[in-house]
């Protein structure tokens, strides 16, 4: 299995010469099994550059999202295999208690807010996301809620005897004064436990953690802390606060690395890294 | 080890940080956690007497009615919301581990999700009057 980052920032798109090692497009993951199954995780600006790489190579291709906060959905729009007439995208995400995903959608895919709407986009095929397991072509995908506002979830994908955890948007350490629990009480484990590469959310420093709490983000330490309890073999530190410059990220890291150490490898996250999972 | 759903553990969480007595359950019924103070009324730290199945749990405060006899444990709000999915309200008599009997007021309700799947149930009770 392949992974490569497309979108690494967090909440808005960050582009300029300050976050060019890192990145600024929002949160968009390509992953790809050994038979060609291409799966992409979430559709933020990431996801734009990545329909155009895809261009005429596929016949089919599975979007999953976390949740629809704009910042995993915004590049939607903008993929260009939606309108090729020669794939079938399929979209999976999550419903809320009253809502499907395209209801949901809709609020965002339609004008005044985005001039073409969602039912006009032929070839596009929703799913109201299973929690628990299901296939998607050659993968096991897990989605299990995590600990983030809204209908959040996060994924566990599995294939050829490699595992991807994806947690793009978590904040595990809520409400534990001293994080982590018990394994079994923190948000989150099931889906990382044992991965082979773990893309976790790390938006923010310790201190600006303390003023963020509640906003469903974690701090590089809680990151650290969280990798460390699911025993994951790879850690790349994802979702990157808009307002952090590249030097900002390395200072945060190093800061956090030493005061937490873990024995996995990390790898702060940054738009155009590939890894070979497993 | 298996985890709980995020639901139960953002419950857990919550009741953590509140002043009411919190009770919370799994959906076999398994006590999963109590507060502080709730420890207070039940007489022992969660700490100490740890996760334990319905079975115990729903003997081990011997709940009684007014007149002292026993409260089957499917009688007890916390049992009634998992077992019939929906709010109860009781008031009835314990004996907490510290060996005071107390009269409690208890309201539960379920844990579910979009589905009609139940997760756990949460009770709030307190101490009133006899």
């Amino acid at each position: 299995m392949r992974a490569r980052l497309w979108g690494t920032r967090g909440s808005v798109a960050a582009p300029g010469a300050d976050t060019a090692r890192y990145g600024g497009n929002t949160s968009c993951v390509e992953v790809r099994g050994p038979q060609g199954t291409v799966l992409v995780l979430d559709a933020g600006t990431g996801i734009r550059p990545l329909g155009r790489a895809l261009e005429g190579t596929l016949r089919r291709v599975d979007v999953v999202l976390t949740h629809l906060h704009l910042d995993h959905i915004q590049g939607l729009g903008f993929f260009a295999p939606l309108y090729d007439p020669d794939v079938e995208t399929h979209l999976w995400g999550p419903a809320s208690t009253t809502l499907g995903l395209r209801g949901r959608l809709q609020r965002y895919l339609s004008p005044p807010l985005f001039p073409v709407h969602l039912r006009d986009i032929r070839g596009l095929v929703l799913h109201d996301l299973p929690i628990g397991e299901f296939d998607i072509g050659e993968f096991r995908v897990t989605a299990d809620r995590i600990c983030h506002p809204g209908f959040t979830v996060g994924y566990r994908i599995a294939a050829g005897g490699a595992t991807l955890a994806y947690l793009s948007d978590h904040e595990p350490a809520l409400g534990v004064p001293r994080f982590p629990l018990r394994a079994d009480w923190t948000s989150g484990y099931a889906l990382a436990r044992d991965a082979d590469l773990l893309v976790h959310d790390a938006q923010y420093a310790l201190p600006e953690y303390e003023e963020h709490v509640g906003w469903g983000h974690s701090a590089l330490e809680h990151t650290l802390a969280f990798a460390e309890l699911a025993a994951a073999r790879h850690l790349v530190t994802f979702h990157h606060d808009p307002a952090h410059d590249d030097e900002a990220i390395d200072r945060m890291t190093a800061e956090a690395r030493a005061a937490v150490p873990v024995r996995c490898t990390v790898t702060t996250g940054a738009e155009g890294a590939v890894f070979e999972v497993g | 080890m298996s985890q709980k759903p995020i639901e139960l553990i953002l419950m857990r969480q919550l009741a953590s940080t509140l002043a009411m007595p919190i009770f919370l359950v799994d959906a076999d019924g398994t006590l999963a956690f109590y507060n502080e103070p709730a420890e207070r009324v039940l007489g022992m730290r969660f700490e100490e007497t740890g996760e334990m199945p319905a079975g115990e749990w729903s003997t081990i405060w011997t709940p009684t009615r007014a007149d002292g006899s026993p409260l089957a444990a499917e009688r007890l709000p916390l049992m009634i919301a998992v077992a019939e999915r929906k709010p109860a309200h009781g008031d009835f008599w314990i004996r907490g581990l510290d060996g005071t009997r107390r009269h409690i007021e208890a309201t539960a309700f379920p844990l579910m999700r979009l589905t009609d799947h139940v997760l756990g149930a949460v009770v709030i009770f307190w101490e009133t009057p006899s």
